[in-house]
């Protein structure tokens, strides 16, 4: 499994590219879900290229889980070939022909001038452009709103309430109203005291859970089907 | 007489013990070869789908084609006569236990790869439809169905292989035949598959 987005088992990328790459693939990333890895290999060694693809898409698992947004960027550097593997949740904007067409006119150019920092970054780019406009995944987008966590808070508090008033109800609830009564006040009060201190904790928890760490990689489980394109330059 | 009572109502005691538990242990087999079986079907649907996709993509294919290379008739009379045919034959989850079926599927299957490759291979005579943007569109998402039946197909091979092997192994082979199950057909490579189109530009 790997630790990080850009993987040059190949040492095909200077040190800095690679940061760079890196750390685009991050924020692309965060702000759309989806996850995209580059591989760099030495050699295939003789195997199919499209059969060692989708092999290392399956053992990888690029992409969230649920949604398959994942993709890989395959570079041999012996056979000058390059396979794109395209994610299930993303096949619909990335077809095959889309990815063909980038591995063609983005990739295959660049990497002819030895140019193969810059062909990664375009190939990154002309993906996300993609990714951007049609597939803004909606599990992302509901959190950055920040409803989904305060719905919940409100829900919960209202939960509780309902469940203390249940339970004030059953067990000895009109023993200790007629106490209250007794002693001049109503038993309605005991669970609308206990309020306020909930509003607050979820309040603050819910506002300090907003942070997203996304420097670190770890891959969400997707799933993929053989789609994308293979090329050579 | 005391204790032959004590002793009749012992062994009905531990008999329906060991009957609970044979029973609990059947109920979890059956339920896991069902699922097995489920996972085939699913397997198989998404085989389906991609061969279906094979299907969508040909007339857009031929009538690229034909903009450049009307006179190659032949050829493409035979892929449309090899879609239609492959088409007509489906094959639902209940009849993947029958090989006869899967066959046909097969074979028909085959018949499109063959006439498809024979399309292309005709088609390196034409540069200028091979540089052509809308053939070079419906090229590349043929070949990436291709990949993606390659891909499906293995993967309902392993779904039937894994199914199949539960119903061949004691003590799980008991419980399959009680419930009814039966062994799955292979998707088996048909000779001709083997020239699926590839063309390199």
């Amino acid at each position: 499994m790997p630790s990080q987005r850009v993987n040059d088992y190949a040492g095909l990328l200077p040190a800095d590219a690679r940061g760079r790459l890196e750390s685009t693939l991050a924020r692309r990333e965060s702000a759309t879900g989806a996850q995209m890895v580059i591989a760099i290999f030495p050699s295939l060694e003789g195997e199919s290229l499209e059969d060692f693809g989708i092999r290392l898409a399956e053992r990888w698992r690029v992409g969230q889980k649920s949604l398959d947004n994942g993709v890989i960027l395959l570079v041999f550097v012996k056979e000058r070939r390059v396979r794109m593997e395209v994610g299930y949740g993303l096949e619909p904007v990335l077809t095959d022909a889309v990815a063909s067409q980038i591995v063609r006119e983005t990739i295959a150019p660049r990497f002819r001038e030895q140019r193969y920092a810059a062909g990664l970054e375009g190939a990154v780019d002309a993906v996300f452009a993609r990714v951007d406009t049609k597939a803004l995944s909606p599990a992302r987008r509901s959190p950055a709103r920040g409803v989904s966590p305060w719905t919940l808070a409100v829900l919960g508090l209202f939960g509780f309430v309902v469940v203390m008033l249940a339970i004030d109800a059953m067990s000895g609830g009109r023993a200790r109203r007629n106490a209250y009564v007794a002693g001049g006040r109503r038993g309605w009060d005991s669970p609308t005291v206990i309020v306020p201190p909930i509003w607050g904790m979820g309040g603050g928890g819910s506002r300090g859970g907003g942070g997203e760490s996304d420097s670190g990689f770890s891959a969400g489980g997707g799933s993929f089907g053989g789609g994308g394109a293979s090329g050579d330059w | 007489m005391k204790h032959v009572i004590l002793g009749l109502v012992l062994l009905v005691l531990v008999g329906g013990i060991v009957l609970l538990a044979v029973g609990s242990w059947a109920v979890s087999v059956n339920n896991g070869l069902a699922r097995s079986e489920q996972n085939v079907n699913e397997k198989w649907a998404q085989v389906q789908t991609v061969y279906q996709r094979r299907l969508d993509l040909i007339p857009g294919l031929e009538e690229s084609v034909k903009g450049f290379a009307r006179q190659e008739r032949t050829v493409l009379t035979e892929v449309t006569q090899a879609r239609s045919r492959a088409s007509g034959v489906q094959l639902t989850p209940e009849a993947l236990n029958d090989p006869k079926a899967m066959e046909r599927f097969a074979a028909a299957q085959a018949q499109l790869s063959g006439a498809l490759s024979r399309l292309l291979v005709t088609v390196e005579k034409y540069p200028e439809l091979k540089s052509n943007q809308n053939f070079m569109q419906f090229n590349s998402q043929l070949e990436g169905t291709e990949n993606r039946i390659a891909v499906e197909r293995r993967r309902y091979n392993e779904a039937v292989k894994d199914y199949n092997t539960r119903l061949v192994v004691f003590p799980d082979r008991v419980v399959a035949s009680f419930g009814g199950f039966k062994p799955k057909a292979y998707f088996e490579a048909v000779p001709e598959a083997a020239t699926a189109p590839k063309v390199k530009f």
